[in-house]
């Protein structure tokens, strides 16, 4: 039998001589070196470092052109005098704020009706995505078209409804356009919350429901014990990912107002680059960058914090 | 000569001490089983040899070549896991020629050493499928292809039938001691289940909290086991277990409890003798439990009282009542017995086994 | 399906879902009418009588083809599509090999490590952008794709590290160890085995951090300069606009077929972007 032939044949183990690289990479530890180091070079050179190099900059009195001089915490110190960065502080807040909540209320609600079973249902869940998808500065310009003053579509269905009877200038009332912002960011971010919400719902054990059905619970009251609490956790992560990006929200913003009317839709991104790049004042401008940070980092410690004592229990 | 020595293997993860030096030869085409209740260490040891796990202490030798430092690559081993762990994406003939590509075989000998594995495991019609087309009991087949093409100097199993149901499992083991036998090659095949320990290996090792407790063939283990975890571990159903007192009787030592009393046989009294006064564990299979007909010395005979009454086919499990621990006899078929029966039965003196209540070393 | 009356049924179920089926496609319906739409008939003021503004009599390919032709938008499609494809490969073969030495190899500080890629997602580009702007321009870098190419895998690496993190760990240790004592080098048990099964990850991983650079923009707006080396994004924002005058035929057309790319790849693997964003998220 060619197998026992086989077998006997051996006499004993041999021991291959391999390569030093080989042997090198059989090491878990230095297996993890190599195919670590293009990622670490990457983001050391290109987050790390200019990070230090913003913070360099922030504490100098740069200039386009002109090199600075250390000044300390003069510039930060300037911007709490800066009514326009105050204003922008608040915007960013009020805009973070009030998008995430509907941003998050309106996901849900559409994530459960999309939980249900319907006809196209797969056609309708890849098609309410696609404001997700688009790039934001493409569909932003589309709502920029529908929120202009003499050519709204939205101004024209309002009268024909009788719901208006004079032209509402979305973008150029100080006191609507940080709204219409809102709206847009709102729309750009249901379908995120939506389908990350309805992949939670769907792992959700149906059982649960129906145990709390037959024990006499009505939709509401199953929803808040049995669905809201096991939704949590990637409730949590979600608005976590939302909050960040909303925060340092500048695509929006620029296309539609450039920060304007009066300042009236000032964020931090957008301030940070109409001093920065667009005045040339460099220090300036990381200073305005940089102040984002401690907020982010205060936000995003608290949501992790919280996601972390959600997990345990 | 693919023997395998294992001399004072120690691991230890952080602080827990999971092998606790073991100290095993396995020879030359020898069957051995590793068997243990989980986390006893044998799973470990496995992963020693196989490479898969670093060696804190102790060496590990394949043939006179110390391993400790080779490559599971190196090593000229085949594995067979309890997950199968078949590689997803590729077909059978594939996952049976992966090994003999990364060793650089020739195309030709790689199919020639697949078809004539395939052929051995009656796999040879599934070569073009994928894992997820295939059974539970196929899919351990190709398992165990994978690792015979590769003619290994030794195989090791881990807990391979674990993940098969019961019917199939019973023919998998003969199917595996068959392919043993016409493959004469090393084995060492790590289960929790004594059933497979005892029908499979040539010898058998029991393993409990990282120690070993006892090497040597069933039988040895079955019918002299050298502590009290072993005599409970091997045979089922279990060895029962009676805590007596060692009395000086008017003829000789005397042994019992609440439930009974027995005169110890002469041939144990001189290793009981040093336990007068004192408490000892006695054992004794069920199956070496016999309903008295009167002709047994009353000596070695007690009343108990049939609490459950198990009919298997084959035999009768009773499940007595004696004194005030419970026992379980095994008795032939045709027995009539009913719930509330009160039967005497007759203990053999050379069944019996005594065990230190301290150090649970038989006596 | 929602018990009870059918009356019950629309007013909970079907009307909710339309009317947010309805604004979400909207603005995009909106984009194609306008692209196709004259412009005598694109600047009537909503308040004059014979505004139709959900259809056009006279649709015209007009807008599209001055687009094309008289303006760079195709040499900006291929600048987009350049820089996102060789982003997406750089990130993926980062993210491929980050994310099997944290999920699967034990090494000190990996746990260090892996906090850290996840705290670099939580910089945001626009906190970066200036001081970037700089070494960019010392790199010697400033108004070429590159600019982009090595900044985008900053925000694109992390996410495809843990995307993939997750679909490593659910590959079974049993897997790799077999192939190891089969005859293969950890690395060898990596390429030939690991990596395979983690395709559908990785197809997801890819399909996501293509629409994120395509999305992308402030880092192309502040990085590019002139007018070939634009992104679809930065073109129609700086060049479509000349003076105050909005040219919105043409920016609705660019608009539109700017979008066209990344919908065709994302109606293709629709469920991989979906596993892809839930998988991000169940972490």
């Amino acid at each position: 039998m060619a197998i026992i032939d086989a077998v006997g044949q051996r006499a004993f183990v041999q021991a291959p001589r391999r390569g030093a690289v080989t042997r090198l990479l059989e090491d878990e530890r230095w297996l993890a070196v190599a195919l670590l180091v293009p990622t670490v070079v990457l983001l050391a050179l290109f987050i790390a470092y200019p990070f230090i190099q913003g913070v360099l900059l922030a504490v100098t009195d740069t200039k386009v052109g002109v090199p600075g001089r250390f000044v300390g915490l003069r510039n930060f110190i300037a911007l709490w005098d800066d009514s326009i960065f105050r204003t922008a502080v608040w915007n960013t807040f009020v805009y973070t704020a009030v998008a995430t909540v509907f941003k998050l209320a309106l996901g849900l609600w559409l994530a459960l009706l999309l939980n249900r079973h319907f006809k196209g249902k797969a056609f309708t869940r890849a098609f309410i995505l696609l404001p997700f998808i688009i790039p934001t500065v493409l569909s932003t310009f589309a709502w920029k078209w529908m929120f202009d003053p003499t050519f709204s579509v939205i101004n024209w269905t309002l009268f024909q409804l009788g719901l208006i009877h004079g032209r509402i200038n979305w973008l150029g009332d100080p006191d609507l356009a940080l709204i219409s912002v809102i709206i847009v960011n709102v729309w750009r971010g249901v379908p995120f919350f939506a389908i990350s919400l309805l992949a939670g719902l769907q792992t959700i054990n149906p059982e649960l429901q129906e145990a709390a059905a037959i024990d006499g619970a009505r939709p509401w009251q199953r929803f808040w014990h049995v669905t809201w609490p096991l939704l949590l956790p990637v409730t949590m992560v979600v608005v976590l990912f939302s909050v960040i990006q909303t925060f340092a929200d500048f695509q929006l913003v620029y296309v539609l107002t450039g920060g304007g009317p009066a300042n009236a839709t000032q964020l931090f991104a957008t301030y940070a680059y109409q001093i920065g790049v667009g005045t040339g004042l460099l220090s300036q401008g990381a200073a305005i960058s940089l102040a984002m940070f401690p907020f982010l980092l205060i936000v995003v410690v608290v949501q992790l914090l919280y996601i972390r004592r959600v997990e345990v229990h | 000569m693919a023997r395998v020595l294992i001399r004072s293997l120690n691991k230890f993860y952080d602080d827990v001490h999971a092998v606790k030096d073991v100290n095993l030869e396995i020879r030359d085409k020898e069957f051995v089983v590793l068997v243990g209740p989980s986390g006893c260490g044998k799973t470990t040891t496995l992963r020693m040899v196989a490479g898969l796990e670093s060696i804190s202490s102790g060496q590990v030798l394949i043939g006179e070549t110390v391993v400790n430092e080779l490559a599971p690559m190196d090593r000229d081993i085949a594995m067979v896991f309890q997950n199968y762990a078949l590689y997803p994406h590729m077909s059978v003939y594939d996952n049976m020629a992966f090994g003999l590509k990364m060793r650089k075989v020739d195309r030709g000998d790689i199919r020639k050493r697949v078809y004539e594995a395939a052929d051995i495991l009656g796999i040879r019609d599934y070569l073009g499928r994928k894992p997820r087309q295939l059974s539970g009991g196929q899919r351990q087949r190709v398992a165990l292809g994978r690792a015979i093409v590769r003619h290994p100097q030794v195989f090791l199993f881990d807990e391979p039938l674990s993940n098969l149901d019961a019917k199939l499992r019973v023919q998998m083991r003969v199917e595996l001691k068959k392919l043993h036998n016409r493959l004469n090659t090393t084995a060492i095949y790590v289960t929790h289940d004594q059933v497979e320990a005892m029908t499979l290996g040539d010898r058998v090792v029991v393993m409990r909290g990282g120690l070993v407790q006892q090497v040597g063939e069933p039988l040895e283990l079955y019918n002299t086991p050298v502590n009290r975890f072993v005599a409970g571990f091997i045979g089922s159903p279990a060895m029962n277990f009676a805590s007596v007192q060692v009395t000086n009787g008017s003829a000789g030592l005397r042994a019992g409890n609440t439930g009974l009393a027995i005169d110890v046989p002469a041939e144990i009294s001189s290793r009981l003798v040093p336990y007068a006064g004192r408490d000892v564990i006695m054992g004794v299979r069920p199956e070496d439990l016999e309903i008295t007909n009167g002709s047994d010395p009353p000596g070695l005979c007690f009343e108990a009282l049939v609490e459950v009454v198990e009919r298997l086919g084959a035999e009768i499990l009773l499940d007595l009542q004696v004194g005030e621990q419970t026992m379980v006899a095994s008795v032939e078929p045709n027995v009539r017995a009913k719930r509330g029966d009160k039967l005497r039965f007759a203990l053999r003196p050379e069944r019996l086994h005594f065990f230190d209540t301290n150090s649970e070393a038989a006596i | 399906m929602i018990e009870g009356a059918k009356w019950r049924r629309w007013v909970y179920f079907y009307i909710p879902l339309g009317a947010f089926v309805f604004w979400l496609l909207f603005p995009f319906y909106w984009m194609l009418v306008t692209s196709v739409r004259p412009d005598r008939e694109l600047y009537r003021p909503w308040m004059a009588p014979n505004y139709t503004p959900f259809w056009t009599d006279h649709p015209t390919l007009v807008h599209i083809m001055d687009l094309l032709t008289e303006t760079l938008f195709a040499r900006w499609m291929l600048n987009t599509l350049f820089i996102a494809i060789v982003s997406t490969l750089i990130s993926l073969f980062c993210g491929i090999f980050a994310g099997y030495a944290l999920s699967r190899l034990k090494f000190p500080f990996a746990g260090s490590l892996g906090t850290g890629i996840f705290i670099t997602y939580l910089v945001p580009q626009t906190l970066l952008f200036i001081p970037l702007a700089d070494i960019i321009r010392n790199f010697r870098l400033g108004d070429t794709p590159w600019a982009l190419i090595l900044t985008y895998p900053t925000f694109l690496i992390p996410f495809c590290t843990w995307l993939l993190m997750g679909y490593f760990k659910a590959i079974p240790r049993e897997l790799e160890e077999c192939a190891r004592i089969d005859g293969a080098t950890r690395w060898k048990a990596m390429v030939y085995i690991i990596i395979p099964i983690a395709i559908p990850g990785i197809l997801s991983a890819g399909i996501f951090a293509f629409t994120l650079s395509w999305n992308e923009f402030i880092y192309a707006l502040v990085f590019l300069s002139s007018a070939e080396q634009k992104t679809v994004s930065v073109g129609v924002t700086s060049e479509l606009v000349r003076g105050d005058v909005f040219y919105w035929g043409q920016l609705m057309a660019g608009a539109l077929l700017g979008s066209i790319p990344v919908a065709f790849i994302y109606s293709f693997f629709v469920e991989h972007y979906v596993a892809g964003l839930t998988g991000s998220v169940k972490g």
